[in-house]
């Protein structure tokens, strides 16, 4: 019993990194564009995708495939941004949900017809590694994808700490109106914060394919998990998702070692819910986003 | 004049032209009834009330799901566990729409948490044995018996959902000019100053979602009886609830015919492509959200909105 809760948990931590740099890329669009980004997991079905094609073709490491993707879906992120959401800023906010939902469709059915439903998976010589600690399993991969992870949001956030671009992103999410009188260029952060966003989701997909199968709806799970850890974490609040990530793992893993099934899931939806209702503003957030 | 007469004649053809139809136009023309019928029930919270619903599914899987399993173990006939699931709908929407409401989620917030409640019922219904679990339940259909809502032929399913669909565009109608789709409307449009004025927010909202989660449950019993065959994901799933939300969104939400005219474009265009590109599943759907994204970008009011905007007399808005 304290085997399987201590397995569970560190099982559940591992995913938690990765669901943590999945909501972090979302949590900076929702900050940036007041949007909640549907359409993010299927960023992150088409970065694995990405991933898996340059394995397969070229031979190249998923880990590698990053210095690739994470570009690449950059100015993928960008163009999404510029030619679906920029001309319709100022829609109803219902209405721009759609849209993401609109861009979601597009991708995740476009996958379907290029690559049919089948799973695909990476077997790199690296994927069934493993070790014990006091008789945990530690599945190498796995503690990779979320080490990996937790340093690629945790260098976002110096980014954004850091730098004049970074600061114009806190600055846009923190007061629109303000940096616009400053002089930021509120158009072209937009961009840059959505095609940061989509760089973090598919530099997430790439690191989960060693031991996560492909298929054009994979990122639809991965993107529910990651509006709970949004939620969780405050929406726009870029470490709480971080820390919800790891919350959310935790809740589904430890889910998935004590219910039968999947109802694991339920677990989760449970938390989404309650958080919704109780603390909508997250659970380390101040007021507001309401 | 030609405004006028229009309607009707679209609804003499309704009426008068199926049955010399071939199998598959009707069945498209089913089609297009049935997510006709869908958007029309999504439309009176989403549309009218400003609420959009990620989760309808929940209350189609509620229907599908009461009458089935009502028909399977007890032989309750389908028509009398189509109000059955209707009502556990509606008082799940109740729970649900009041939880939401009474702690304040608006906007996308509310989107998210029917979209978390839908997707609870799945995980609930693929779990539990006694329901079928992700197998399903199958409706036995041994020919025509229409007390027990089976026909063996097509034409009978299409004049029943012809008529559902008639009914929500009247209960739509009816519900536009009431007190209810005023104060629904002022809520959609500055909830904080309909209250101000006076409207009661929470149990206008609330009866708005008891009544399209009654109507929608209904469309769920359609499915199981026509179809004889329903899982978890197919009745708890995002494609019904996005099957719902989109012919409302393109055709013109807030409007009584938009719904019914969204899916007249739509579920053609589905169609059409599926039987072209026959073994490249998903090129459907791709086009949909290809019209939702152009819709959204060019016709924010929907075709209705757009026709409407057209005929406005010169002077008018804009």
């Amino acid at each position: 019993m304290t085997w399987l809760f201590l397995q569970a948990v560190v099982s559940g931590l591992l995913l938690g990194g990765v669901y943590g740099l999945v909501a972090s890329g979302l949590s900076l669009i929702f900050g940036v564009l007041r949007i909640i980004n549907f359409a993010h997991g299927a960023v992150m079905m088409l970065g694995m995708y990405a991933s898996y094609w340059l394995f397969v073709l070229l031979g190249v490491d998923p880990y590698l495939s990053i210095l690739v993707t994470g570009p690449l879906f950059f100015g993928i992120g960008v163009l999404i941004q510029r030619i679906v959401i920029e001309p319709n800023r100022d829609a109803a906010e219902h209405n721009q949900l759609l849209l993401t939902l609109g861009v979601a469709l597009f991708f995740e059915n476009l996958a379907l017809v290029l690559w049919q439903g089948d799973f695909r998976t990476v077997r790199v010589w690296y994927s069934g590694a493993s070790f014990l600690v006091a008789d945990v399993l530690v599945e190498v991969p796995r503690l990779v994808a979320a080490g990996g992870a937790v340093l690629i949001a945790l260098g976002l956030w110096g980014f954004l700490r850091t730098t004049d671009v970074g600061k114009a992103i806190r600055a846009l999410s923190e007061e629109p109106e303000g940096a616009r009188l400053v002089g930021v260029n509120v158009a072209r952060i937009r961009g840059v914060a959505f095609g940061i966003g989509s760089a973090c989701v598919a530099v997430a997909g790439a690191l989960v394919t060693p031991f996560f199968y492909v298929a054009p709806d994979v990122g639809e799970s991965f993107n529910i998990m990651a509006f709970v850890v949004v939620v969780l974490g405050g929406m726009g609040n870029f470490l709480g998702a971080l820390m919800g990530g790891f919350i959310v793992g935790l809740a589904e893993s430890l889910g998935a070692a004590f219910l039968p099934g999947s109802l694991k899931q339920l677990v989760v939806f449970g938390l989404f819910v309650v958080v919704l209702l109780l603390r909508p503003e997250g659970l380390f957030g101040t007021r507001r986003g309401r | 004049m030609a405004a006028r007469l229009a309607p009707l004649l679209a609804a003499a053809a309704l009426v008068a032209l199926p049955p010399l139809m071939p199998k598959y136009a009707l069945e498209v023309l089913i089609s297009i009834l049935f997510f006709g019928y869908l958007g029309a029930c999504w439309n009176i919270l989403g549309g009218y009330g400003g609420q959009f619903s990620f989760g309808h599914a929940a209350f189609f899987g509620l229907g599908a799901y009461t009458s089935t399993l009502l028909f399977l173990h007890w032989g309750v006939s389908p028509w009398i566990g189509m109000l059955a699931g209707g009502l556990l709908a509606a008082g799940f929407g109740l729970f649900a729409g009041y939880l939401s409401f009474r702690y304040g989620l608006r906007g996308p917030y509310f989107s998210l948490v029917t979209l978390a409640f839908a997707e609870m019922l799945r995980v609930v219904a693929v779990n539990w044995k006694a329901v079928g679990s992700s197998l399903g339940l199958v409706v036995p259909n041994r020919g025509s018996a229409p007390a027990l809502f089976l026909f063996a032929e097509k034409l009978p399913y299409y004049y029943v959902i012809l008529t559902m669909a008639v009914g929500a565009l009247v209960i739509t109608r009816a519900m536009e000019r009431s007190r209810m789709g005023y104060a629904l409307a002022a809520i959609r449009e500055n909830e904080d100053a309909a209250e101000a004025a006076g409207v009661d927010a929470l149990s206008t909202k609330l009866s708005a979602m008891a009544l399209s989660s009654f109507l929608t449950a209904l469309g769920g019993t359609f499915y199981a009886q026509y179809f004889s065959y329903i899982d978890p994901s197919l009745t708890f799933g995002p494609a019904i609830s996005i099957g719902g939300l989109l012919p409302a969104i393109v055709g013109g939400a807030g409007t009584v015919t938009g719904p019914l005219l969204g899916s007249f474009v739509l579920t053609p265009i589905s169609e059409l492509t599926r039987a072209a590109l026959r073994g490249r599943a998903g090129a459907d759907i791709m086009l949909y959200g290809l019209v939702l994204i152009l819709v959204i970008s060019f016709l924010p009011n929907g075709l209705v909105g757009w026709i409407r905007a057209r005929r406005a007399p010169a002077g008018g808005r804009r």
